[in-house]
């Protein structure tokens, strides 16, 4: 039983190894908050990576990075698997609640294309509101139980919201409050943190690495990388909301997942929706 | 005079039933190191940077363990010991690092 | 119930070109569930596709193909405004089908 422990502590004094020779630069002082500049900055970064790629079409992840798979992608939409999670979607968004009001009843204009508003910052409570929990909190206040954020029915909920919202351009809010700018912040920190055993960020694979190979997938760029969301994944069989997308994103650099719609998934993707503003709403998508 | 076989063998039987206890860990070794694991994989989760791999061999110490294989037990906890740590380095070196990788 | 296929059929020229989505799990009975039990084996095993009461398209499906299979072939002989019918049958014995007009 002493050959399987050896190798496992080579493996941890690698990774601590690692980390250690990454620590060594002096961290740069903090600077103050200017979401605005980030975002221009984030989008010039791409373009810059990108020169042929048309603004709006990062959204379609790596289809705007590879030829072949754009071409199978167009063929695709043509007849596209979130058919089905889309038509259950408006379908469940028009049943009324046991009490007899329905999601519309929750939502500005009905719920029908808002979905480039969200997140937003409630200032009320402080906090950042995805769309995901927005329903949630939609059926709870209405006397029904809280739909699972990983699952198909949230996802085709979100799927019919989004794609209500199609074309229309990301409209991420930040007020002028301090909380806000700090949610903003603590996002924008998650997305560039290391983490898990393979010490990998978000930046690492979608900011370091957008159209090349991870495995046999093609690296989406972070620049309007939520826009497309919910999708359905051929990998998955199936359709994923922005929570099982951030989860599943965790397990695979070995660190373990958060809550659904926990503070720092909520904040991230506050991050991630505000440096995309102006690029398309692109949903429901999908993906390999 | 030759020495008998079965001499050799009592020998060498007495001499390895002696140093069995210094070979083998016992439940004690096995509370301890499981106990500064848990400890170690507690703050990990207080900084927000568990470790899926930590999490597996935790879970396999406890099994050996429960199988009564406490050398394997304590060696699974102290790996997961050692993989906890790295992570609290991550953690807590990330926390001032991250800026170095922001799109300025 | 809302029909299991989605179709459409366009025809330029004398060529036909035909696409469809079918809605089925195609569980190839090889997956284990959350518990660790055997998701039973659950697949489309002939699709037809028929003109003027011709089979133009048949396939004899296994477990390899995936969940909410996407078809896509063309064919001669048919015109604008010619039913197309389609139908599947499965392992478990059900079917489903629909018919649908060239455009």
């Amino acid at each position: 039983m002493r050959a399987p422990s050896f190798i496992s502590f080579t493996a941890a004094a690698l990774a601590l190894a690692a980390i250690t020779m990454a620590a060594t630069r002096a961290a740069p002082a903090a600077e103050r908050t200017d979401p605005a500049a980030d975002a221009k900055a984030f989008r010039d970064y791409f373009v810059k990576k990108f020169p042929k790629a048309e603004l709006d079409d990062f959204v379609n992840g790596p289809y705007s990075m590879n030829k072949d798979m754009r071409k199978q992608w167009e063929e695709m939409e043509q007849f596209p698997p979130y058919e089905f999670a889309l038509d259950a979607g408006k379908e469940m968004f028009a049943k009324p609640f046991k009490n007899g009001k329905t999601y519309a009843d929750c939502f500005e204009n009905g719920g029908i294309g808002i979905r480039q508003n969200y997140p937003y910052f409630d200032e009320k409570e402080g906090k950042v509101i995805t769309l995901e929990l927005a329903l949630n909190r939609c059926r709870e206040d209405n006397g029904e139980a809280p739909l699972s954020y990983t699952k198909d029915e949230m996802a085709s909920l979100t799927a019919y919201m989004a794609y209500t919202s199609r074309g229309k351009p990301m409209d991420i809010k930040i007020p002028d409050d301090p909380r806000a700018l700090a949610a903003y912040e603590n996002g924008k920190r998650y997305f560039y943190t290391r983490r898990g055993q393979l010490n990998f960020s978000c930046a690492s694979c979608h900011v370091q690495s957008p159209g090349e190979h991870l495995r046999a997938e093609t690296l989406a760029p972070a620049l309007g990388i939520l826009n497309a969301m919910p999708i359905y994944r051929s990998q998955w069989g199936g359709m994923g909301t922005i929570s099982r997308r951030f989860i599943s994103c965790n397990s695979q650099t070995r660190a373990v997942p958060l809550e659904p719609q926990s503070e720092e998934y909520r904040d991230l993707e506050y991050f991630l929706s505000y440096v995309s503003n102006g690029l398309p709403i692109a949903g429901p998508g999908s993906r390999p | 005079m030759k020495r008998k076989p079965i001499t050799r063998i009592v020998l060498a039987a007495s001499l390895l039933i002696a140093a069995a206890p210094a070979l083998a860990a016992s439940e004690a070794d096995f509370k301890a190191a499981f106990t500064a694991a848990e400890a170690a994989e507690q703050q990990a989760g207080t900084l927000r940077d568990r470790w899926t791999t930590t999490e597996a061999a935790l879970k396999a110490a406890k099994q050996a363990a429960d199988k009564g294989d406490f050398e394997a037990a304590v060696a699974s906890a102290k790996k997961a010991e050692a993989l906890a740590k790295a992570s609290i380095f991550q953690a807590t070196s990330e926390k001032d690092r991250w800026r170095d990788a922001v799109i300025h | 119930m809302a029909s299991t296929i989605r179709v459409r059929a366009i025809a330029r020229g004398d060529t036909t070109e035909v696409q469809a989505l079918i809605q089925h799990p195609m569980d190839s009975g090889y997956i284990k569930d959350a518990k660790g039990q055997l998701i039973p084996a659950h697949f489309i095993q002939q699709l037809t596709f028929e003109h003027n009461g011709k089979r133009v398209f048949i396939a004899d499906w296994g477990p390899a193909v995936s969940k909410d299979p996407y078809i896509k072939f063309a064919f001669k002989g048919a015109a604008k405004g010619d039913d197309l019918k389609i139908s599947w049958l499965d392992n478990k014995g059900a079917s489903d089908s629909t018919t649908a007009k060239i455009q």
